[in-house]
């Protein structure tokens, strides 16, 4: 039996093993691995995920027992210092000896530390290990609070950049370039991403040659060649790699002027007995920081050894998308030709910083590449575009800028692409891989269509591609693509809601006997309350345990397990007679108190059994509930309007309070938010609201679909200078829709997004009643709001409800657990020790 | 008490119980979920899963970020495993074998359950 050794057990040495086990079907090999590292091979890609997880297990790409499963001998925490070639062996830290007919160079490299006076000083690190990031992360809990730089503003660079900053330091980037990112974007791009990176308190310092590191044996800051400086307490380098070609060159083989073993389109060394892989390789002069290049030389190596003629790729594509640190930035095919090569079509909205840039060939008919900005959520397609050269509109500029004018989207269908297209760069997938998983293999969910093809398991960037495709192949063979809510339930929500409608289901179990399986969890549980809530217009009291948590106590559940209060503010108009009620009850339970985002009050770091108490004091004052814990309607936010302000047209404050009665206490799929301003200066930011209003001459506009958060979208036109009844009206049916057909937690303008047809399909249903079914939607939001009741008047009268507002059932006592420490003249939780 | 002590406790078993605590009655435990028990300065979350008309028991500390909060949880079902929620971060935990089933945290400690008319005791070693 012959025998491969493999050196080095990272990402791609990894997915050699993989390759190799798969292909190696007579068992005629013996593998052997070594790797430097304590642990076995991880996702170094997604390192930075282990900040917020703290869980190494979670990255690590196959466990110990997939090796032993499969025969492959694995021996970590050993390094490898010797090769042999004429005896054909290495040698181990241990000084143990091991033979090879194959040997397979895998050690990827080390981040590069330029030789700068004082970095050898304590708080310097650099970013490529699991320990590395535990050191790092060790050391920032020490300086809390403190400064921190990174050296270096490439791709890493940023990505560690967002790191320190989670890490509850004040992140610093240091570029030498006169620009951020220089290997993949120009100088506008760059620009426009520095101002991103303000945005999200990342400090830019472009055009720094670092001299030295200061400090007393700690570093203390960093001195530039001007002269001038920045004080940090720690920094870490992330200045490029260096291939760790060390062991080749003690053996002579033949290695690059700048390092990486130099290989051939077969993977091969100088010595054909040895192929090197991944980030050690030199391949066309160039070491490549990227997975999807090393995953392709592991099937090369592989198919060498097993005697099949599989060769590199001539060209590699070095396209990347940032991803975790909240900016969209990428830059694909060639981001910088020159005027001769190519046309450039650019976009540019310094307000809202966005840059796009495509480069188009001289003859109009092929992308050669780009940069995206702000903005990236075209990058799949254009990707696609550009390596498949295929056919580009007949104006190419709708590529960036959107089709204007007609419908639908310039970058046409997935379902358009070839099939040999890359779908997955990482584990080079393409469409039609995908699709026959779907049509010939028989898998019917993403999750097995990605877990036997691979697609999409590698930076996961291609995910929403590989959604579509298995969506567009399942609907193509005439299935309906299932989008149900969990295993207990094989339905969608919309279609659950009908059934829990039609056939007049009342309680959980009822529906879970009858169309479910199982006893349901926490998935299902509260999406199927929230149907109750819409259906029946029911309170959260009355099935309390399938409630989600801040629902089943009326209150938001706080960090130390205490609860906040927020009473409703209709419109943010309160009066100082209820303001100081709100001061007497905050002082007399010792609340902290704080003025929200929504124009209200919430007091917080109530106990589970004083809710009551404080709600009833509450209720006596003429307060209600707020509904800030439920998927309900939050706040509609008012400016002052015409009965104050010089340019008001309307008076918003009035509306926003009508408004905001007509919906409150309605369940929905996700938390509903309205705002409605008095003109279009827009100070009540009503366009950034599920539903908003803007007085303007002769009438309201009303605008639906916008939400602030995770992912803020603008909201659309839905109606232009119609009265206020008609304008209620719409809204109205805009939100009946939305509550009946709506996935669980999808706000309103994720949902718009998925509809079909889009604002002009909604138009077509709210205002020219497309369904035939307006009538219904206006007698159902009627019935809404003539049966509302506040649920926390509800529970402070019933005495069963009351009762659960205790801590323990069987004793009185206060949980003795919970700690507060004092804050500016207020209190907090004590901080979580881990 | 100290919280760290309690989340390392050895599991008790129907067996090797030496003390029945007797904690309330059935109808203070609300139907498909849980409330919490004090006992000896111990906090338990105690499990009236209806559904599959059985019992569980287990420490009311969330292992995650140490906070007596699972007996405010939802219960479920994963698989085999009658399941709670924490309601902090929804780290869910096996009410049979106390293994967090969505990560690695520490397994918590569970205690067995009887009902006696129609009381809820649960097990303890001391
Ligand atoms: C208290 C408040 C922050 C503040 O101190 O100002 C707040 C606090 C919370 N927000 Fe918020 N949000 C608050 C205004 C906002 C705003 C601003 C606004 O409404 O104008 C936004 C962005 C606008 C928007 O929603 O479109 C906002 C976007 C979110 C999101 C992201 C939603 C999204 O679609 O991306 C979440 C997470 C979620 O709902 O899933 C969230 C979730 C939360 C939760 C409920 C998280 C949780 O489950 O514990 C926080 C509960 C605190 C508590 O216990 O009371 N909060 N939150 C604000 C309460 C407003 C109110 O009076 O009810
Ligand atoms: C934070 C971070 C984010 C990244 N993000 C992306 C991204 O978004 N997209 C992308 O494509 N790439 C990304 N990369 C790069 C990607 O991780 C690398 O391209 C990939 O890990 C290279 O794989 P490799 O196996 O060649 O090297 P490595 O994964 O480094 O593995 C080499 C292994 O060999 C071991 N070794 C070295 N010498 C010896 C020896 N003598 N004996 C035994 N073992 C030895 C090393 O300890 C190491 O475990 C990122 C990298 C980092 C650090
Ligand atoms: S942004 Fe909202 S959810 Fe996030 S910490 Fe602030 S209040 Fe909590
Ligand atoms: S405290 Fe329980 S999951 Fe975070």
């Amino acid at each position: 039996m012959k025998t491969v050794v493999v050196i080095g057990n990272g990402m791609v040495g990894y997915k050699f093993c993989e390759k190799f086990v798969a292909k190696n079907e007579n068992k005629a090999f013996n593998l052997l691995v070594f790797g430097e590292e304590p642990r076995v091979a991880y996702d170094r890609v997604h390192l930075s995920e282990y900040f917020e997880n703290g869980d190494a297990e979670k990255l690590c790409l196959a466990p110990r027992s997939w090796y032993d499963e499969r025969g492959i001998q694995l021996y970590t925490n050993q390094r490898i210092t010797e090769i042999n070639r004429t005896e054909q062996s290495v040698t181990t830290n241990k000084g143990e000896v091991y033979n090879y007919d194959y040997l397979v160079i895998a050690t990827g490299s080390s981040p590069f530390v330029p030789a700068i006076k004082g970095v050898d000083k304590k708080g310097v690190f650099v970013y490529r290990t699991i320990e590395d990031l535990e050191e790092t992360m060790q050391y920032a809990s020490d300086i809390k609070g403190g400064k921190a730089a990174v050296l270096g503003g490439g791709l890493l660079g940023l990505e560690a950049a967002k790191a320190v900053k989670d890490m509850g330091l004040e992140p610093h980037v240091v570029e030498f370039a006169p620009r951020l990112m220089p290997r993949q974007l120009d100088h506008d791009g760059s620009t426009a991403l520095e101002q991103k990176m303000r945005e999200l308190g990342i400090h830019v310092h472009l055009n720094k040659a670092t001299q030295q590191i200061l400090g007393n044996g700690r570093i203390e800051g960093m001195e530039f060649s001007e002269g001038d400086s920045l004080q940090v307490q720690m920094l870490i380098i992330s200045a490029g790699i260096r291939p760790r070609d060390e062991l080749a060159k003690s053996c002579d083989l033949k290695t690059g002027d700048r390092g990486g073993i130099v290989v051939d389109k077969r993977m091969r060394t100088s010595d054909p007995r040895i192929f090197a892989i991944g980030e050690v390789a030199l391949y066309k002069d160039m070491i490549y920081g990227l997975v999807a290049p090393g995953y392709e030389m592991a099937q090369v190596a592989v198919d060498q050894i097993l005697g099949r003629e599989t060769l590199m790729s001539e060209t590699i594509d070095m396209s990347t998308k940032l991803k975790l640190i909240g900016v969209d930035v990428a830059s694909f095919g060639n981001p910088f030709t020159s005027e001769e090569e190519a046309h450039s079509i650019i976009f540019e909205n310094k307000l809202q910083g966005l840059y796009k840039r495509i480069n188009i060939s001289k003859d109009g008919k092929t992308l050669l590449g780009g940069i995206l900005v702000g903005d990236a959520s075209d990058y799949n397609m254009l990707l696609q575009l550009q390596q498949n050269k295929m056919a580009l509109p007949e104006n190419p500029e709708d590529l960036i800028l959107g089709a204007r004018g007609g419908e639908g989207a310039a970058l046409g269908n997935v379902m358009d692409l070839p099939d040999e297209a890359v779908v997955c760069s990482c584990e080079s997938v393409s469409k039609g891989v995908i699709c026959s998983a779907v049509t010939e293999d028989g898998h019917e969910s993403l999750k097995s269509v990605c877990k036997s093809t691979k697609a999409a398991t590698g930076c996961g960037g291609c995910k929403p591609m590989v959604v579509d495709l298995v969506n567009e192949s399942l609907k193509s063979l005439g299935k309906t693509v299932k989008e149900s809510i969990c295993e207990h339930f094989n339905y969608s929500r919309r279609e659950l809601y009908d059934i829990v409608k039609l056939r007049g289901i009342e309680t959980y179990d009822e529906l879970l006997d009858l169309v479910g399986t199982g006893d349901g969890c926490e998935v299902c549980k509260p999406a199927v309350a929230a149907i109750f809530a819409s259906v029946y217009n029911e309170t959260a009291n009355r099935q309390e345990t399938i409630q989600d948590s801040n629902d089943r106590y009326l209150a938001n559940i706080q960090r130390n397990g205490t609860y906040s209060v927020v009473p409703r503010v209709a419109g943010g108009e309160i009066s100082p007679k209820q303001l100081i009620a709100l001061g007497r009850i905050g002082m007399k339970y010792d609340l902290y108190t704080k003025i929200t985002g929504g124009q209200r009050i919430d007091m917080f770091g109530a106990q589970l059994h004083e809710l009551p108490l404080i709600w009833e004091e509450l209720i006596q004052e003429g307060f209600e509930s707020g509904h800030a814990y439920g998927k309900a309607l939050r706040t509609v936010k008012s400016c002052v309007g015409s009965t104050w302000c010089r340019y008001g047209m309307d008076e918003s404050v009035s509306f926003a309070i009508e408004i905001e009665n007509r919906y409150k206490g309605i369940r929905s799929p996700h938390k509903m938010k309205g705002g409605v301003s008095g003109c279009i200066r827009e100070c009540a930011e009503a366009r950034c609201k599920d539903f908003g209003f803007i007085a303007v001459e002769g009438g309201w506009n009303v605008y639906v679909c916008g939400n602030g958060g995770a992912n803020p979208k603008h909201a659309e036109l839905l109606a232009e200078k119609v009265d206020k009844e008609t304008a209620v009206k719409y809204v109205d049916r805009f939100l009946m829709y939305y509550i009946k057909t709506a996935a669980p937690l999808t706000r309103t303008a994720a949902w718009l997004e998925k509809l079909e047809g889009g604002i002009t399909y909604l138009k077509n249903v709210v205002i020219h009643d497309s369904l035939g079914i307006a009538k219904e939607l206006d007698e159902e939001m009627q019935r809404y709001a003539d049966t509302y009741k506040c649920e926390w008047k509800e529970a402070v009268e019933t005495p069963e409800i009351r009762a659960r507002y205790t801590h323990f059932v069987n004793s009185d006592e206060p949980d003795s657990n919970i700690e507060f420490v004092p804050m500016r003249g207020q209190k907090m939780p004590k901080a979580w020790t881990q | 008490m100290d919280i760290k002590e309690l989340n390392t406790q050895a599991a008790v078993s129907f067996d090797n119980v030496k003390i029945w605590y007797k904690a309330a009655a059935v109808d203070k435990f609300p139907i498909n979920g849980g409330a919490c028990v004090l006992y000896k300065g111990k906090q338990i979350a105690v499990f009236n899963f209806t559904r599959q008309g059985s019992w569980y028991a287990c420490q009311n500390l969330c292992p995650h970020k140490m906070e007596m909060v699972l007996s405010r949880g939802m219960i479920g079902q994963d698989g085999e495993h009658p399941k709670v929620a924490c309601p902090l971060h929804k780290s869910t935990f096996s009410l049979k074998t106390g293994e967090n089933l969505n990560g690695d945290l520490n397994a918590i400690t569970t205690y067995p359950v009887k009902i006696e008319d129609n009381f809820v005791y649960i097990g303890f070693l001391e």
